[in-house]
């Protein structure tokens, strides 16, 4: 058997060690604890591991990095006020400085692309963290403690689950009167979390069953530390799965909602109210240049968020490749 | 504490002293509802139906039975990981099925469990060390805080571990090494009962003995009481110093090992015993098998009377009238032999053909 005793000393597990780890640990972070030659390896490192080896990863990680640069500093690439348009230049095609034309109202292709990212970026990640939020709490209370919990949640997102999302859109955003992105993202909040709390719900039961959580019961532990402690660490992996991929549709979402009109309004700039812009009374057909960029900043974004999502998903969740 | 495990091996236990656990009628139904929204009860799964038996200080008490039969449910209802439907459970005199709060905490420092399948009982996300610590966290007047590291690593020592694998996570380990962790996680409030649900069962056979022999040498050290759960004969009967064993959540015959093993005088017992592989050929031929008929019937509607006597080849009217008690039968009860131990069954007598190696 492969139990070393425990009185042969550290020789016997330093050799273990060194055979187990040897060439596959390349870098990565080792603190090397006293005596133990080298720190272990968890399963989120191993994740890690596998991500940063990831081709898909490493294009998408870097598209995106980009996207979050430019929507923080949209002026490190594009210098001119995205709101000073001239009339006169409408439908203009690309020229010097100014690659990407003019739209209808004479402003800079350009710099509008590059100022919507901004928009784009926040609604998707605003979204995600609320509907991660609000879909594990409440799939896991309903995981966690069964019962009436479960029956009351569980019929309530079936309730938005049967919302569809665009109908819902035109119903509930046509009755507001300003739409900030903050609006967007609530109404995004409101009917995407039954998504997460449906798979926060089951990860949760699946990890309540393991018996290391009954052994923290039979130790005595609260209800809070088997919670946080032992059945959330084993629960979040497909709740960050499915909230990354859902990252991307979120943002198509929100140039969809734009598109018909409810979501986002001018000066706000996004992608989507461009397309809309762009569409309206055929324009695109003499000049494409003010449909075509708008159209394919928002398809590699959106491209980039679900690779990411792939990504992720191998890495934490190698089952369901 | 070494001379106490002793002693109780040589008499039966069955001596003077205080038990440690008393278990009395102990019930355990699950409702079978029917329904989504509006749930109703349309019966019960009768898990565990009565069970009386004691556990005294530093013995190991086996049961054992086949799948199903409610011995981990037992195991459950001990830990006080499911409230009993019915009965007691006196630990030193006290009940403790109805404790909560700070008082169940307390009873739990002193009662602990070794799962059965230690690739689910230890939390993958933790290290050793945090996994054999955790004990102290939620009891934390059993080890100040700095001491701690020291005392998980002692603990590694005592089970055979090296305790430089304190940072190790346990998908690193081996089986074996994985349910060593598990004891270890076990002792470490030094609890005065260990509840072993099956402990070596998913162990490889080469494995299973090591483990064994350090769960014994581990009750010599710490003067520990075990419950150990097993459906394997052969190592029940090398931990034990008294067998109990089970059938449709009811127990059917219980005694010292070598009364049971020895002297079984229930049909039911006798039909396990000769189900054990026998290694040498000769004894294999003399023996006779007894091969039982039908499935164990539902536990949610168990047979009445005799819960097993659908499928005894004894069975006669007044099995289905009436529960055999579990108690030492009267034709044996003068005998002085090992025949003389409680066994619920109407017609218990001994078959010489089924005398186990």
């Amino acid at each position: 058997m492969t139990e070393p005793p425990a009185i042969g000393g550290p020789g016997g597990a330093m050799e273990l060690a060194e055979s187990e780890g040897g060439g596959l640990e390349g870098k990565g972070p080792r603190p090397g604890r006293k005596g133990s030659g080298k720190r272990a390896r968890s399963l989120w490192s191993d994740a890690w591991h596998d991500l940063s080896r990831n081709p898909v990863f490493l294009i998408a990680g870097l598209l995106i990095l980009f996207l979050v640069l430019i929507s923080l500093w949209p002026g490190l690439i594009a210098g001119r006020d995205p709101l000073s348009c001239n009339l006169g230049r409408s439908l203009s095609p690309s020229s010097t400085g100014h690659w990407f034309g003019f739209d209808t109202q004479g402003c800079d292709v350009y710099t509008r692309v590059v100022h919507g990212a901004r928009t784009s970026v926040t609604v998707g990640v605003c979204s995600t963290v609320g509907v991660a939020v609000l879909g594990s709490l409440l799939g896991g209370l309903a995981g966690f403690f069964g019962g009436t919990w479960d029956a009351l949640i569980s019929r309530l997102t079936d309730i938005f689950f049967g919302i569809p999302i665009v109908l819902g859109g035109l119903v509930f955003l046509s009755m507001t009167g300003s739409r900030s992105v903050w609006t967007v993202v609530s109404f995004i909040v409101l009917l995407g979390w039954p998504q997460v709390a449906r798979i926060a719900r089951g990860a949760v039961i699946t990890a309540k069953q393991n018996d290391y959580v009954q052994a923290a019961r039979a130790l005595g532990a609260s209800n809070t530390r088997m919670m946080v402690r032992h059945i959330m660490p084993n629960a979040v992996a497909p709740v960050i799965v499915t909230s990354t991929i859902a990252l991307g549709t979120y943002i198509a979402l929100e140039a969809t909602l734009s598109y018909l009109g409810v979501g986002l309004q001018p000066p706000t700039i996004s992608w989507g109210a461009d397309i809309s812009a762009a569409s309206e009374g055929m324009q695109f057909r003499n000049a494409p240049h003010i449909l075509l960029y708008p159209a394919a900043a928002l398809s590699i974004t959106v491209l980039a968020f679900i690779m990411l999502g792939d990504a992720v998903r191998d890495a934490l969740d190698p089952k369901l490749r | 504490m070494t001379e106490q495990s002793e002693q109780s091996r040589k008499n039966g236990s069955e001596g003077k002293r205080e038990p440690i656990l008393e278990v009395r009628d102990l019930v355990k139904h699950f409702p079978l509802s029917k329904g989504v929204l509006l749930k109703r009860q349309v019966g019960a799964v009768k898990a565990v139906d009565g069970i009386s038996f004691d556990l005294y200080p530093g013995e190991t008490l086996g049961i054992v039975g086949e799948s199903g039969c409610g011995k981990s449910t037992v195991a459950k209802l001990l830990m006080n990981l499911e409230r009993p439907t019915a009965g007691t459970i006196k630990y030193k005199g006290e009940d403790i099925t109805r404790l909560s709060g700070r008082a169940l905490r307390e009873v739990r420092r002193n009662i602990q469990m070794v799962f059965q399948d230690p690739y689910t009982s230890l939390n993958p996300r933790m290290t050793v060390g945090d996994i054999i610590g955790e004990p102290f966290d939620i009891h934390p007047e059993v080890a100040p805080k700095g001491d701690r590291r020291r005392r998980v690593q002692e603990l590694l020592d005592v089970v055979g571990l090296n305790p430089e694998y304190i940072n190790r996570y346990p998908h690193q380990f081996s089986g074996g090494q994985r349910q060593r962790i598990g004891i270890a996680r076990g002792l470490a409030l030094r609890p005065e009962i260990i509840v072993a649900d099956e402990p070596v069962s998913a162990l490889d056979v080469s494995v299973q003995a090591q483990v064994v022999n350090l769960m014994e040498q581990l009750q010599d050290e710490f003067g520990l009481s075990y419950m150990f759960i097993a459906h394997d004969l052969s190592i029940v009967r090398h931990i034990s110093d008294r067998v109990g064993v089970m059938y449709l959540g009811k127990m059917a015959e219980i005694g010292t090992d070598e009364q049971i093993y020895e002297h079984p005088t229930h049909p039911y017992t006798q039909a396990l015993l000769s189900a054990v592989p026998v290694p040498d050929p000769e004894i294999r031929e003399g023996r006779e098998r007894i091969v039982l008929e039908g499935d164990v019937p539902s536990p949610a509607n168990p047979p009445s009377g005799c819960r097993f006597r659908t499928r005894c080849w004894k069975a006669e009217a007044r099995c289905a009238e009436e529960t055999p008690l579990l108690a030492v039968p009267k034709v044996f009860e003068a005998a002085g032999t090992g025949a003389a131990h409680a066994s619920a069954c109407h017609f218990a007598e001994e078959r010489a053909a089924v005398v186990v190696a």
